[in-house]
């Protein structure tokens, strides 16, 4: 499904990304953490392909193709859907507007029918009803007014109408409460399936309580230094990222 | 290197071809005799001429105004023709006899005069430069009591209910440039409703300057009798030339018991060279409703997208008890455009209302001030204002400036104010392009979304054009 | 108003020769600072910009003395303040000022810890407390942080460690007992909350009816990386009561907090709110709501501080004001350098119930970035006379129609009461208020 390779990517003329390699296969729901300043947050606009960051090495592939030659629109059309950390707000245009927008641009470049308002609703309906979530959000305009854990939740509504391959959850779980943070595990644990992956950008252990990643990645000055099962992600949180800093730095 | 914002931003002026035209125009400069040519050639009543003298000599006891919040060079008065006319005869009463050529540049312009071709269900007076072609639908609107004339026709046809209602609302005194309009007004329109008549299509009026080194100084007068309900737009565009054009026109509405009047102008004067600021129009205008009657209603929306400098602030005196003012803006300034627009509600009456909401919209190096005054007089208990007043800013070298004034002198008086300034910037139009959408679409969702509040106040019709145009002056500014 | 300053300059002495000198050596360092900072600012005067709608003219010309500490409050009227039933939740109570240790220990979740400030000074955390307490709500800010940290000796202190979550709010009651003695008290709040920990406060000031005393309290909240906050206060002073207050929070990256304040009681409350952002993504929200009458004052003075990028913050103060009361908003917003993507949203509305209420609403933006969004707005004025009319023509009289909207205008900051016990006790509060 996705495959970066000695991925090195600066802002700005620094540096932040320096030898990143990962391979996620289909179905799988991979985490990475790290402390703040890692590259955790550089490493999921790189996919997304945010203008502001510039790829000087190493090679992104996803679904045997380059990813790093699509525009970020064309990668959103092929299946990647990125979670911002900061969702951005849009005045005056509806959720609902928005995303029949979307689904419609994803559509037509994949040379699908486009869908009219009507159907779209019915399309938005099941969605909802899949994830268990009511309308409130869908008349409201884009992230206008939104708490920063409403917000959240709209990422993730979007993800279920969206339906992509690949989703990267950018520290999704920063500036939520338990209960919200459950809401946001169920709604992605919904979402699995065979044939997509997750990838789960983290500072905190706690919501791969809900999770169960298969593999979990620490990222620590722009570098995978460690991959393992879950119970890293549980050391590392009795531990703290001081230790790791020592271990990494014992070699 | 460009971002797609500003790519989106800059795209060239679509309006800025010439007609080649013969025209005929007065001798260059300003004095009395000038005056006194474009009152003998709309063959103007003794009276008007009279009015027009006393504004003019009023005029030069004034000074310009330097207060608002734009810059520019000294203009030159006595460098302006204050007429100029395609060198066509008389008004004639059939289409057919007007010059092909001034046919085809309002085709050119998407508005059609030709009886096949018309915009239905919108009755269209097209004014090049200062004199009016053409007025459609006029004898449907005449069997609807609806009197829609160009000014000068008014004059001749209607010169009681011209002369009762003219300069009641902006007198000559009023400021610098509705002193000199007053003087030298040349063609408009002129709208009556009687009692209770809703009028039965959208009145509009397009006003397209063509001849060089000329100023347009139209006059518009609109009155709605009791329980009358007009909705009337003015659009207007101008060729590209290095020269600064003067367009100084005074627009008065009154509006008696019961009365509506809706008021929308989509502005789009050609607005200078995007990459110098060279040349683009002065557009320097005083416009005022009067809410004269209980009940009445005023409703002013403007999208200005054009011009070089924009300075105005079209305004209610509230005089009914329970008459309403209501303000919705858009006003774009790119490149080297400088916008100081806003309001002004006068709150006499008592229980009125006003409604202000602007959207001020700066991108390259324009200049975007909100201006505007709420003021509750003592006798207007329960009046009750809400101001919005919204400011973005596309890239770094532009600015936006907010100055609102309130006033109020009863303690009754309820005032609501919201006020607000944002960036549009990589990062929204990012968001949009990782959900699969276009950096164009993205712009013009984020740039219309930003201005969805005063596109629904236009007729239908209109608000995709003012969308249209508001994305062709942004093109290439957004990244 | 130097009598007023030089009396409690000699109090402090009086207070540092007695029981009051009993304390660590960084306490008295804590004391010391303050009262000269106090000593140099002394009252605040209505030609200081931030006191301009505020006079202290009232508490300057009366003599407050230390409240003694031996006084027992009234139960039933604790009972009234409380959330379910006493034994069972988690309560802090102080009296005049001093903890009053509860009969039973709260059944609080291992780790988490609610006691006494002066207990805890002394005790196995007093490194945490040195390393926080009065390091926020900072003397150089407010005359009465200064006093109030001049006079530092017992209070409530809270500790949630990380990945705590608490599943009921943390109670804390500052009562005073004034008898016929002009007492003021300087209850004292430091509550820590650690990275990835959730709790809820309530906290309530109140004394006994009819009494005449003043209470100045200063409260500090740091909530670390990743923490969900909620705080309530509930004021509920006797009508002859001065308050006055500093509010301070701290908060780290992606934390939330919400604070949200009732105002009822007191002759004269001002409040000093000052939230700082100091983490990015953290989001803070302020919302108060007052009702009184007569000649009551209450003055809300904030200042959010924006001091990263991508921090969201949202103000509602409502305000319904009867009689000859007064109701003063200052709403300082400060964008630092940097402080980009920040989103700032303050709204106040004040309902005049008569011709002879006021309020005045004073909005203050200080961006010191160029990519933000701050938004404002205010609304001043009596009740919409076509909404009376409306409700009159569905059959409602004058009386009910009126308190039907006020209460309406009230109902926007009660509804984002989450508990729903403090919900109903404050709504029964503001209907109380109406029907009088």
């Amino acid at each position: 499904m996705l495959k970066i390779t000695n991925l090195h990517a600066s802002v700005g003329g620094t540096e932040i990304l320096h030898g990143v390699d990962l391979a996620v296969d289909a179905g799988q729901v991979h985490a990475i953490m790290g402390p703040n300043g890692s590259g955790k947050s550089t490493l999921a606009q790189v996919m997304a392909g945010h203008p502001a960051y510039e790829v000087t090495q190493g090679s992104i592939e996803f679904q045997g193709e380059d990813l790093l030659a699509l525009e970020p629109q064309e990668r959103a059309q092929k299946g990647l859907f990125m979670a911002f950390q900061y969702p951005v707000e849009i005045r005056g245009i509806t959720n609902a507007y928005f995303l029949r927008s979307a689904v419609n641009a994803i559509r037509k470049a994949r040379g699908e029918e486009e869908y009219d308002t009507i159907d779209f609703l019915d399309v938005l309906d099941e969605k909802l009803e899949a994830i268990g979530w009511d309308d409130s959000f869908l008349n409201r305009a884009v992230n206008e007014g939104f708490s920063g854990g409403e917000k959240k939740r709209n990422e993730i509504l979007q993800m279920a109408v969206l339906e992509p391959t690949l989703a990267v959850l950018d520290e999704t779980d920063s500036g939520l409460d338990i209960d919200a943070v459950r809401v946001v595990a169920e709604a992605v644990n919904k979402f699995r399936s065979p044939d997509r992956s997750t990838i789960v950008v983290t500072h905190y252990q706690r919501i791969l309580n809900y999770l169960e990643p298969d593999v979990v990645h620490v990222l620590h000055e722009g570098r995978i230094v460690r991959s393992g099962d879950k119970a890293l992600a549980v050391e590392l949180e009795e531990k703290g990222y001081d230790w790791l800093r020592a271990e990494v730095a014992a070699g | 290197m460009t971002t797609p914002i500003e790519q989106q931003v800059n795209k060239a002026y679509q309006y800025g071809w010439e007609t080649d035209i013969e025209s005929d125009k007065a001798p260059v400069g300003l004095n009395e005799d000038i005056i006194r040519l474009i009152s003998d050639k709309k063959s103007e009543p003794e009276w008007l001429l009279e009015w027009r003298l006393k504004a003019y000599r009023h005029w030069l006891t004034l000074e310009e105004p330097d207060w608002p919040n734009v810059k520019y060079g000294p203009i030159d008065y006595q460098a302006i023709h204050y007429y100029a006319a395609p060198k066509q005869q008389k008004r004639l009463d059939s289409l057919d006899d007007v010059d092909p050529k001034l046919l085809e540049t309002f085709d050119k312009l998407g508005i059609p005069l030709s009886e096949q071709k018309r915009l239905t269900g919108v009755a269209v007076d097209a004014v090049f430069d200062s004199v009016s072609v053409a007025t459609t639908f006029k004898a449907t609107l005449k069997k609807a009591g609806v009197i829609f004339l160009p000014f000068s026709e008014a004059v001749q046809e209607y010169p009681d209910l011209v002369r009762q209602y003219l300069g009641t609302v902006v007198p000559h005194t009023d400021n610098y440039f509705a002193a000199l309009n007053s003087a030298v007004f040349t063609d408009g329109s002129f709208v009556f409703i009687p009692k209770g008549v809703r009028c039965p299509m959208e009145l509009s009026t397009y006003f397209r300057i063509n001849a060089a080194s000329t100023g347009q100084f139209e006059r518009t007068l609109i009155v709605a009798e009791d329980g009358a309900y007009v909705s009337y737009l003015e659009g207007c565009s101008a060729p590209m030339r290095d020269e600064n054009q003067l367009h100084a026109a005074v627009v008065e509405l009154v509006a008696l018991d019961d009365a509506q009047i809706k008021y929308a102008t989509v502005q789009n004067w050609y607005p200078g060279d995007p990459e110098t600021g060279v040349g683009g129009i002065y557009n320097f205008v005083t416009k005022r409703g009067a809410c004269r009657g209980r009940n009445s209603k005023i409703s002013w929306t403007q999208v200005e997208t054009g011009s070089a400098i924009t300075w105005k602030y079209p305004g209610c005196i509230l005089q009914g008890d329970n008459s309403i003012g209501e303000f919705y803006s858009v006003a774009l300034t790119n490149n080297f455009q400088q916008a100081d627009t806003g309001t002004k509600m006068i709150h006499i009456g008592k229980n009125t209302r006003s409604t202000i909401v602007s959207k001020g919209i700066s991108a390259g190096k324009g200049q975007n001030t909100y201006r505007g005054l709420v003021k509750i007089m003592k006798g207007a208990e329960n009046a009750r204002n809400y101001s919005q007043c919204d400011s973005m800013l596309i890239g770094d070298q532009c600015g936006a400036h907010t100055f609102p004034y309130i006033d109020v002198r009863n303690s009754s008086a309820v005032m609501e104010h919201e006020a607000s300034t944002s960036k549009v910037g990589e990062d929204q139009i990012f968001y949009c392009q990782q959900r699969g959408l276009s950096a164009e679409d993205a712009v013009s969702m984020v740039v219309n979304g930003f201005c969805k509040q005063v596109f629904k106040e236009l007729p239908m019709e209109f608000a995709v054009e003012a969308q249209n145009l508001l994305a062709i002056n942004l093109e290439g500014s957004v990244g | 108003m130097t009598d007023a300053k030089d009396l409690y300059l000699r109090q402090h002495e009086t207070f540092l020769a007695n029981g009051g000198s009993v304390a660590p050596e960084w306490v008295q360092q804590v004391r010391r600072a303050a009262i000269e900072r106090f000593g140099e600012a002394g009252f605040p005067t209505v030609k200081e910009e931030a006191w301009r709608f505020t006079s202290v003219d009232g508490l300057t010309k009366q003599e407050f003395t230390r409240a003694p500490g031996a006084a027992s409050p009234n139960e039933a009227r604790l009972d009234e303040y409380l959330i379910g039933d006493r034994e069972s939740r988690i309560v802090a109570l102080t009296v005049n000022g001093r903890y009053v240790p509860p009969s039973r220990h709260p059944a609080v979740p291992p780790g988490v810890i609610v006691t006494g400030l002066a207990a805890a000074v002394g005790g196995e955390h007093a490194d945490l407390l040195q390393e926080h307490l009065a390091k926020y709500a900072r003397p150089d800010g407010s005359p009465f942080a200064a006093l109030g940290t001049a006079f530092i000796e017992d209070g409530v202190f809270v500790h949630v460690p990380k990945n705590v979550v608490l599943d009921q709010p943390v109670q804390i009651v500052h009562y005073t007992v004034a008898g016929p003695e002009r007492v003021v008290t300087h209850p004292r709040t430091l509550v820590l909350v650690d990275e990835g920990a959730q709790a809820t406060f309530v906290e309530t000031y109140s004394g006994d009816d009819d009494t005449f005393y003043w209470t100045n309290a200063v409260t500090e909240y740091v909530i670390g990386e990743n923490a969900v906050v909620d705080a309530y206060r509930v004021q509920r002073e006797s009508g002859q009561a001065f308050h006055t207050a500093v509010s301070h929070s701290y908060q780290a990256r992606s934390s939330v907090y919400s604070w949200n304040a009732f105002a009822f009681g007191s002759a004269l409350t001002r409040n000093d709110v000052h939230a700082v952002l100091d983490g990015e993504g953290a989001e803070a929200t302020l919302n108060g709501l007052t009702v009184i009458t007569d000649r009551q004052h209450v003055d809300y003075h904030t200042t959010i501080d924006h001091a990263q990028p991508h921090c969201n913050s949202w103000e509602l103060f409502n305000g319904v004001y009867d009689g000859r009361s007064r109701g003063v908003f200052t709403g300082r917003i400060i964008v630092r350098p940097g402080a980009q993507k920040t989103d700032a949203k303050q709204t106040n509305n004040n309902l005049l119930l008569s011709k002879q209420a006021r309020a005045d609403s004073q909005p203050q933006l200080e961006i010191y970035a160029d990519d933000v969004k701050c938004t404002h707005g205010a609304t001043l004025g009596p009740i919409d006379d076509a909404a009376m009319f409306y409700l009159r023509s569905r059959g409602l009289g004058e009386v009910e129609a009126r308190n039907l909207l006020t209460y309406g205008f009230g109902a926007e900051v009660l509804n984002s009461v989450s508990i729903e016990e403090l919900r109903e006790n404050l709504n029964a509060l503001v209907h109380a208020r109406l029907d009088r």
